[in-house]
């Protein structure tokens, strides 16, 4: 019983404290009706990580005497969204308004029909042109239902260490960047060129660049039908071969994104480039520290055009007391200018046209990037994003745990055809 | 478990002499106060009054998860799915040809031999070490304590740190005495020995008092006969010391079979970024650690509480084997 008692519930405690907490807040903040002792509407809006929100719910609080918002926020993605997915199995427990992270969208989806179609029941002055094309069209389900109101995205740059670069004869002049990284060839070409100059690998891992790539093909793991294509998407198995020969050419640093060795690898240079959404920024500057201030740039050039990585969504849940107020609420969140308030509060980047526009995002500049106007850059970024691929119910799923894993194999010395096997297997696993 | 047992008999069979002497006045009863029956009923009853909180909290923590277990085992259970459609034995027929399932079940067994094998034989040693005449004693039983105290998942991330593949502190100490360095998380019998490190490191010290306490407890007369017989300090240990802590060593393999087997933190703490999968290829995921993963990553409820079924019965099985060995071979000098 030892291991189980520390172990297992150690790894579940997050859950279980969650849960329990949720239980808790719910039994005596609100009841079964969803009001407070006082007769206030109570809305409770659950979040990860910062969205910026504390200071407009006040303003709402202000605006609307009859309600009552009680925010319940985590730290992390990955324990909101399983208390997500557990409470939707439950059928209660949900907050009336629940956020949901890009990466966990497609399992959302799938479970469309538990989460209010916004169209329906949202304020008519919410319009779907508010957002970018290819952000709504991510959380429209097939049958034309709208679930969730998009709050920030994450457009995609490249980021480099211009005094590597430099330093293996690669300009940095900006047409010669813009050259460098019009294209993956180039991209792997000046890999390869860099790998040769100086022995030290490119990027930090080929999970990283493949899926910005993956991401960028119209068609992804499936097809609009939910079929698994992956192994007759010739697409992606001929960005498997371009990351893999890559790996081959020992340009990926093998660095498991977001682990201890990751990390450290900012610090110790131990690669040249990165894949670069907007809020990767913020994670650079903290890894690398301040000794590699000025060394790291970004650029709007990005391989194959534009990309988008991370980003969320309020969606109202059919379990929710107050559904329409609800929709009130996450419809005056997501507009223009509270997001601006959002983004200025937490650097959140908007996905909303207007607000891409606005003078306080575009004026932003980064110190850190060599001055770079960093809100303008990623403005233009969030403009080329082409479309929304079409996740299937399990997209998420398989690019976690079955290519990542499968790339890291390639990455740990298997062939790149063992590899591969392993992730169409992976792959048809996951969807069974 | 065996100990709760023995108490609950213990106590429930002391209150019972009175019964039998009221057997015949059962036609009388009218003529016995509310008081006398008040006591013949508290007698009777109230030792099973006590012992029922445990058997309750069993009962909802312990028995129902169990039972509720082994029925969703048979359905198609998706977390937050539309429909759970009934499947019978499904589960069980796709797990016995499941590849990945027998793999993380040669880790776990390969990570446990690697982990319980050297702890008892290092514990038992330890022990004997300790119940040597040392200076400031005390301090030095509180000392093998230590990594138990300390948190598991602290220990783990220190420990991931360390085997750490490119900038972990064991690679760099390898690279200095002219080793080469070692690739902690591709090679499969490395990152074993890298989990079973983190097991040992954790639980040598606490067995290592178990058997201590066992150690103390036997007579010290037998050692001065088996002294004034000639008998040497090995010679005491195998005949005496060991056969007389076999209940002891059969508590701490069981116990240590029935962890190692269920061993989850550490091999998912070590894999580089929190991640399920035990490797790239699944070399040091565990059998719990795929069950969390089929259970809450892909929400597979139904096919995670087969696995749950079949790696109890494994886990009975082998401590039921363990059980017997160890019988039989601390028994060796008693019989």
């Amino acid at each position: 019983m030892r291991y189980r008692r520390a172990g297992l519930a150690r790894g579940l405690a997050s859950t279980a404290v969650l849960a329990a907490l949720a239980a808790a807040t719910t039994a005596c903040g609100s009841g079964d009706s969803g009001t407070t002792a006082d007769g206030k509407i109570e809305l409770t809006v659950a979040t990860f990580n910062e969205f910026g929100y504390e200071e407009l719910f006040k303003e709402y609080e202000a605006a609307h005497p009859n309600i009552k918002i009680t925010p319940r926020k985590v730290g992390q993605a990955a324990p909101h969204h399983q208390n997500l997915f557990t409470k939707l199995g439950a059928g209660s427990g949900l907050a009336d308004i629940e956020a949901v992270e890009e990466g966990y969208l497609s399992q959302v989806m799938a479970k469309s029909g538990q989460f209010n179609d916004l169209k329906q029941i949202g304020p008519s002055d919410v319009r779907e042109d508010r957002w970018l094309q290819w952000k709504t069209d991510a959380v429209t389900t097939k049958d034309d239902k709208l679930i969730g109101y998009g709050t920030d995205i994450g457009p995609l740059a490249m980021c480099y260490r211009k005094d590597l670069l430099e330093a293996a004869n690669i300009k940095t002049d900006p047409e010669s960047i813009k050259a460098t990284f019009a294209t993956w060839d180039s991209y792997f070409a000046a890999g390869e060129q860099y790998v040769k100059a100086t022995g030290k690998p490119w990027f930090d891992s080929a999970s990283q660049v493949f899926n910005a790539m993956h991401n960028q093909h119209k068609t992804g793991y499936y097809d609009r039908d939910d079929n698994l294509v992956i192994e007759s998407n010739s697409d992606i198995k001929s960005t498997w071969d371009k990351v893999t020969k890559a790996v081959a050419q020992g340009q990926s640093a093998k660095l498991v994104a977001w682990s201890d060795e990751w990390e450290t690898g900012f610090k110790n240079s131990a690669f040249a480039t990165r894949t670069c959404p907007s809020w990767m920024l913020g994670v650079i500057e903290s890894n690398a520290g301040p000794e590699h201030k000025g060394h790291w740039a970004v650029t709007g050039s990005f391989p194959g055009g534009g990309g988008n990585w991370g980003g969320s969504y309020l969606t109202v849940p059919k379990q929710s007391k107050h559904p329409k107020e609800a929709a009130e609420l996450a419809g005056w969140l997501t507009a223009p200018q509270q997001q601006i308030k959002a983004f200025v509060a937490k650097g959140t980047f908007p996905s909303q046209t207007e607000a891409l526009l606005s003078p306080e995002l575009l004026n932003k500049t980064s110190d850190y990037f060599g001055g770079e106007k960093v809100g303008q850059l990623f403005s233009e970024q969030a403009n080329k994003v082409a479309g929304a691929q079409y996740k299937g119910p399990k997209d998420g799923d398989i690019q976690d745990n079955v290519i990542s894993p499968a790339l890291l194999s390639v990455e740990q010395g298997g062939s790149p055809e063992d590899g591969w096997k392993q992730a169409v297997e992976g792959a048809k696993k996951a969807a069974k | 478990m065996t100990s709760e047992l023995t108490v609950a008999r213990g106590r429930g069979s002391q209150p019972r002499p009175p019964r039998r002497s009221d057997n015949d006045d059962s036609g009388g009863r009218a003529a016995l106060g509310w008081r006398d029956r008040l006591t013949h009923l508290d007698v009777r009853f109230s030792p099973y009054l006590f012992i029922a909180p445990f058997f309750l909290l069993f009962a909802i923590v312990g028995l129902f998860p169990l039972l509720y277990t082994a029925y969703v085992s048979l359905f198609d259970w998706e977390l937050g799915g539309d429909e759970q459609p009934f499947v019978g034995l499904e589960n069980y027929v796709t797990l016995m040809t499941d590849s990945q399932f027998w793999n993380a079940m040669v880790n776990t067994l390969s990570i446990f031999v690697l982990s319980s094998g050297p702890q008892v034989v290092v514990a038992v040693l330890l022990a004997a070490l300790l119940n040597t005449a040392l200076r400031a004693r005390t301090a030095w039983r509180m000392g093998v304590l230590l990594p138990y105290v300390a948190s598991l998942v602290a220990l783990t991330i220190i420990f991931a740190n360390l085997f750490g593949p490119q900038y972990g502190l064991v690679n760099n100490l390898l690279e200095l005495v002219g080793l080469d360095r070692i690739d902690w998380q591709a090679e499969r019998w490395w990152s074993h020995v890298a989990i079973a490190t983190m097991v040992n490191w954790r639980w040598t010290g606490y067995n290592a008092l178990i058997v201590l306490a066992a150690m103390q407890a036997i007579p010290r007369d037998v050692y001065e006969a088996a002294v004034v017989d000639g008998a040497s300090a090995a010679r005491r240990f195998f005949s005496i010391t060991l056969p007389m802590l076999r209940p002891t060593i059969i508590f701490v393999v069981v116990t240590s079979t029935i962890g190692g087997l269920q061993i989850f933190t550490e091999p998912k703490m070590f894999a580089p970024a929190g991640s399920s999968s035990g490797g790239s290829t699944n070399q040091y995921q565990t059998v719990v650690l795929y069950m969390y993963q089929s259970g809450f990553q892909s929400f597979d409820l139904g096919y995670a509480s087969a696995m749950a079924w079949v790696l109890f019965v494994v886990i009975i099985a082998i401590a039921g084997i363990n059980f017997l060995l160890t019988r039989r071979i601390a028994s060796s000098g008693e019989d």
